[in-house]
C-alpha cells in the first residue's frame, strides 16, 4: 500500500518551542478538528432535541444542567441522552478501530468490517441469541468471540508470504458469505419475532440501547480510547515499516500486538452491543485523511470524523421514516458503500 | 486505495486475468474434440443421475418403483403426490435455475476476463433482489407474474452500472477494481433492501425465505414463468460464444481480429440480465453457481468458450440440484435451502482461488 503517495500534499507545520517541551503543530489539523468537534457538539444537541416531542435549545441546555423538570428532563435525560451519547461514542470508536486496523495494515481496506468481524461477530451473537436464548453478557461475548476468530481465520487464509490488499478482500468475501448464508439459515429457523430482533442487531441498530448499555460502554471505552491515543505516535512511527520503526526506538512487534488488541477491543465494544455498524470503521479514517490532508491516519480526526458519520446517521435513520425507526447500519452501509464505491471510480479515472 | 485498484503490471494482470492463461493449463484435461464429446456425454449422465436422485431422496422414503409410478402414471395418488407435487417441480427449478445462473457466470467471467466474477459476487442478483423488494414492499406483487419484469429490470440495471462504474477512467478497469465496485454496490443495494424489509414486516417475512435462495416450495408454474427469459438469455450466450474466444486476447486484438466487441459485449449485458433475473425471481439469489462451474468446466476443456458454455449446461445444474439434495438429508428432519448449500461449498473455492499464485496477482 502506498498510502503517502495518494494522500494530498503535506499540511504545513510549525514547531512550538516551550522550556524543556517542544511539539510540533499542524494548523490545518487542528483547525479541522476543532471545526469537527463543533460539528459533533451541535449534532449531539440537535439528536437531544428533535423526536416525536420537540424541545428548543434553551429547553435541552436547562436538561442537561439539571435545571429542567418533569415531562422536558424524561425525555432528554432518559430518553435521548443515552442513544446520543452512544452514537457519539460508538462513531468515535469505530473511527479509531479502522484508523488502527488500516495503519497496521497500511491499507484502507483492512478496516474490520472487510477482515470478517463483523460478520463473525454476528454469528456469535445469533447463536447465543436463537439456539440458547442468552442473555445481553452471554451476547456481548458471543460476538467477541466470533469476530476474533473470524478475523483471524480471514488473516491467516489470506496469508501466504504475506497479506496482500486485494487477496484479503476477497477472503474476506469468502468467509463473510459462508457466515452470511449460516446467519440467514438461523433467521430462516426461527420465529418472525425472534427473527426480526436478530435481523436489527444483524444490521447495526442504536433503537434498543438504554442507559445499561451506557455505562458498559463507558467504562470499556474510558480505558481503550485513551490507550490508543497513547500508543498513536508509535503506531504513526511503525507505519514507516518495522526496522524503521526499531531503529527510531519502537518495539515493533508488542506495539504491534497492543495495537491490535486496542483496535479489536474498540470495534468489539460497537459490534457486542450495537451490532455490526458497516463501512463506518473503513470510511471515517478516510475522510479524515482527506480533511486534515495528512499523509498518514490521523486518530483525533478518524474519531471526530466517525462521530459525525454515526450521528448523522443516526438521527437519519430515526427519521427518514417518521413511523418506523430504521436500524442505523441500514444508513451506514448505504452512504458507506457509496462512499466506497465514488472513491474506486475516482482512483480510476486518476490512474 | 491504490494497491487494490492500481494493481502490478498492466501485462500481468492481463495474464493471469485471460481465462485459461498462463496459471492454468493452457489446454484443458480433453484436448481431442471427441474426448470432450465423450466427457461432456458424462457430464449428461451425471445430470440424469442428479435428477434422479432428487425425485428419490427426500425426508419421505420412497421407493425407485413408487417414484417411477408417480413420473408417469398421472392418476397415481398417495405417495406419489410428493413425488409429482413437491419434488418435481423443485427439481425442474433446480434445472432452469441451474443452468441459467452457470451460463450467466461463465459469460461474465469471459467477458470481463475476471475469474473471480460471479453474478452474485458483483451484485447483480442483489439488484435484482431490491427490485423484487420493491416490487413487493410497494406495489403489492405477490407472485411471480408480478415481479419477474422487476427481478429483470434490477438485473439490467446493475449489470450496467457495475460494468460502467468498474470501467470507469483510462484503460478500462481492472478485475481487481470490478470486484470491488460489484462487491461495493451490491452491499448498498443489499442495505437498501434490508431498510425496505424493516419498514414492512409483512415483506421481512415473505422475503426471509426468499433471499436464501432455495429451490423448494415453488409450483411448477413459476418455472413455466421464467423458462421463456432463460431460453431467449441462452439464445443470446449461444450467438456470443464464439466472439467471447476473440475477447479473450484483449479489446484491442479482438478488435484487430475482426472481432465485434461492442456487440459482444450488449449480448453478454443482455444474456445475463434475462439470466441471472429470471433465476432471481424464481429462486432468490443464489450465489457461487456462476462461480464455481466455468472453473470446473475450464479445467475439463481448456478455454474455448463453446465447450465452457456447453459444459455449463450440464454441470451448473448438476451443482445446484445436488445442493438441493444435500439441502435435504444434511440436517434431517430441518431442511437447507440450496441458496445456503452452494454459499458453503463455492465460498471456499472462491478463497483457493484468491489464494493461488496467478489469481492473486489480480
Amino acid at each position: 500500500m502506498s498510502a503517502p503517495a495518494a494522500a494530498p500534499a503535506v499540511a504545513r507545520t510549525h514547531v512550538v518551542r516551550l522550556p524543556g517541551f517542544s511539539t510540533r503543530v499542524h494548523p490545518r489539523t487542528v483547525l479541522v478538528c476543532g471545526i469537527l468537534a463543533a460539528v459533533v457538539v451541535v449534532l449531539f444537541l440537535v439528536s437531544l432535541a428533535t423526536g416525536d416531542y420537540r424541545l428548543t435549545l434553551g429547553q435541552v441546555t436547562s436538561a442537561l444542567t439539571g435545571h429542567a423538570d418533569g415531562l422536558v428532563r424524561t425525555v432528554v435525560l432518559d430518553w435521548r441522552l443515552p442513544r446520543a451519547t452512544l452514537a457519539l461514542l460508538f462513531g468515535a470508536a469505530l473511527g479509531l478501530g479502522g484508523a488502527v486496523f488500516q495503519s497496521l495494515t497500511r491499507n484502507p481496506l483492512g478496516s474490520p468490517d472487510i477482515i470478517g468481524f463483523d460478520s463473525g461477530a454476528y454469528t456469535g451473537a445469533l447463536v447465543v441469541m436463537l439456539w440458547w436464548h442468552g442473555g445481553v453478557g452471554q451476547q456481548t461475548t458471543a460476538a467477541v468471540v466470533g469476530g476474533l476468530a473470524t478475523a483471524c481465520a480471514v488473516y491467516l487464509l489470506a496469508y501466504r508470504r504475506g497479506v496482500q490488499g486485494f487477496r484479503l478482500i476477497i477472503v474476506g468475501i469468502g468467509v463473510s458469505a459462508m457466515l452470511g448464508a449460516f446467519n440467514t439459515w438461523l433467521i430462516l429457523t426461527s420465529r418472525l419475532q425472534d427473527a426480526m430482533g436478530a435481523a436489527a442487531f444483524g444490521a447495526g441498530s442504536l433503537n434498543e440501547v438504554g442507559y445499561g448499555q451506557l455505562w458498559a460502554a463507558l467504562a470499556v471505552l474510558g480505558v481503550l480510547v485513551p490507550a490508543v491515543l497513547a500508543l498513536g505516535r508509535r503506531m504513526r512511527l511503525l507505519e514507516m515499516g518495522d526496522d524503521a520503526a526499531r531503529q527510531l526506538g519502537v518495539p515493533a512487534e508488542p506495539t504491534r500486538l497492543l495495537l491490535v488488541a486496542v483496535g479489536v477491543g474498540l470495534t468489539a465494544t460497537v459490534t457486542a452491543i450495537a451490532g455490526p455498524i458497516a463501512f463506518v470503521a473503513l470510511v471515517a479514517p478516510q475522510v479524515a485523511r482527506r480533511l486534515v490532508a495528512s499523509p498518514g491516519t490521523t486518530l483525533v480526526g478518524s474519531a471526530l470524523t466517525g462521530a459525525v458519520l454515526l450521528q448523522s446517521a443516526d438521527w437519519t435513520a430515526q427519521h427518514l421514516v417518521p413511523t418506523t425507526p430504521l436500524p442505523v447500519g441500514v444508513v451506514t452501509v448505504v452512504l458507506g458503500g457509496s462512499y466506497f464505491v465514488w472513491l474506486l471510480v475516482k482512483e480510476g479515472i486518476r490512474s | 486505495m491504490t494497491a487494490v485498484s492500481a494493481p502490478a503490471a498492466p501485462d500481468r494482470t492481463a495474464a493471469a486475468a485471460r481465462p485459461g492463461a498462463a496459471g492454468e493449463r493452457a489446454r484443458g484435461v480433453a484436448r481431442a474434440t471427441t474426448t470432450r464429446g465423450a466427457w461432456w456425454l458424462a457430464s449428461l449422465g451425471l445430470l440424469l443421475v442428479v435428477l434422479l436422485a432428487s425425485v428419490l431422496v427426500g425426508s419421505k422414503h420412497l421407493g425407485v418403483g413408487t417414484a417411477f409410478t408417480a413420473l408417469f402414471d398421472p392418476h397415481a395418488g398417495g405417495p406419489a403426490l410428493v413425488v409429482r407435487d413437491l419434488r418435481l417441480p423443485r427439481t425442474v427449478l433446480g434445472l432452469v435455475t441451474g443452468v441459467a445462473l452457470g451460463v450467466a457466470g461463465a459469460l461474465i467471467q469471459a467477458l470481463t476476463r475476471n475469474p473471480l466474477a460471479d453474478p452474485g459476487i458483483l451484485g447483480v442478483g442483489t439488484g435484482s433482489s431490491l427490485f423484487v423488494v420493491v416490487a413487493v414492499a410497494f406495489f403489492g406483487a405477490t407472485q411471480v407474474t408480478g415481479y419477474v419484469w422487476w427481478a429483470m429490470a434490477g438485473a439490467a440495471v446493475v449489470t450496467l452500472v457495475v460494468l460502467v462504474v468498474g470501467s470507469a477512467g483510462r484503460g478500462g478497469g481492472t478485475p481487481a477494481r470490478l470486484t470491488l465496485t460489484g462487491v461495493g454496490i451490491g452491499a448498498v443495494l443489499g442495505g437498501v433492501s434490508t431498510g425496505i424489509t424493516f419498514l414492512d414486516p409483512r415483506a421481512f417475512d415473505s422475503m426471509r425465505s426468499w433471499v436464501a435462495g432455495s429451490v423448494s416450495g415453488r409450483p411448477l408454474s413459476v418455472t413455466g414463468e421464467v423458462l421463456p427469459f432463460v431460453v431467449v438469455g441462452l439464445g443470446c450466450a449461444a450467438l456470443v460464444s464464439r466472439e467471447l474466444n476473440v475477447i479473450a486476447l484483449g479489446d484491442d486484438l479482438a478488435n484487430a481480429l475482426g472481432g465485434r466487441v461492442v456487440r459482444a459485449r450488449v449480448l453478454v449485458i443482455a444474456a445475463v440480465t434475462l439470466l441471472v433475473g429470471a433465476a432471481t425471481a424464481a429462486s432468490g439469489p443464489i450465489g457461487f453457481v456462476g462461480l464455481m462451474v466455468p472453473h470446473v468446466a475450464r479445467w475439463l476443456v481448456g478455454p474455448d468458450q463453446r465447450w465452457i458454455l456447453a459444459f455449463c449446461l450440464t454441470l451448473s445444474p448438476s451443482l445446484l440440484i445436488a445442493a438441493d439434495v444435500v439441502g435435504r438429508v444434511v440436517l434431517h428432519p430441518a431442511e437447507v435451502p440450496a441458496g445456503i448449500v452452494t454459499a458453503f461449498v463455492g465460498a471456499p473455492i472462491l478463497i483457493a482461488l484468491a489464494r493461488r499464485t496467478k489469481a492473486s496477482g489480480l
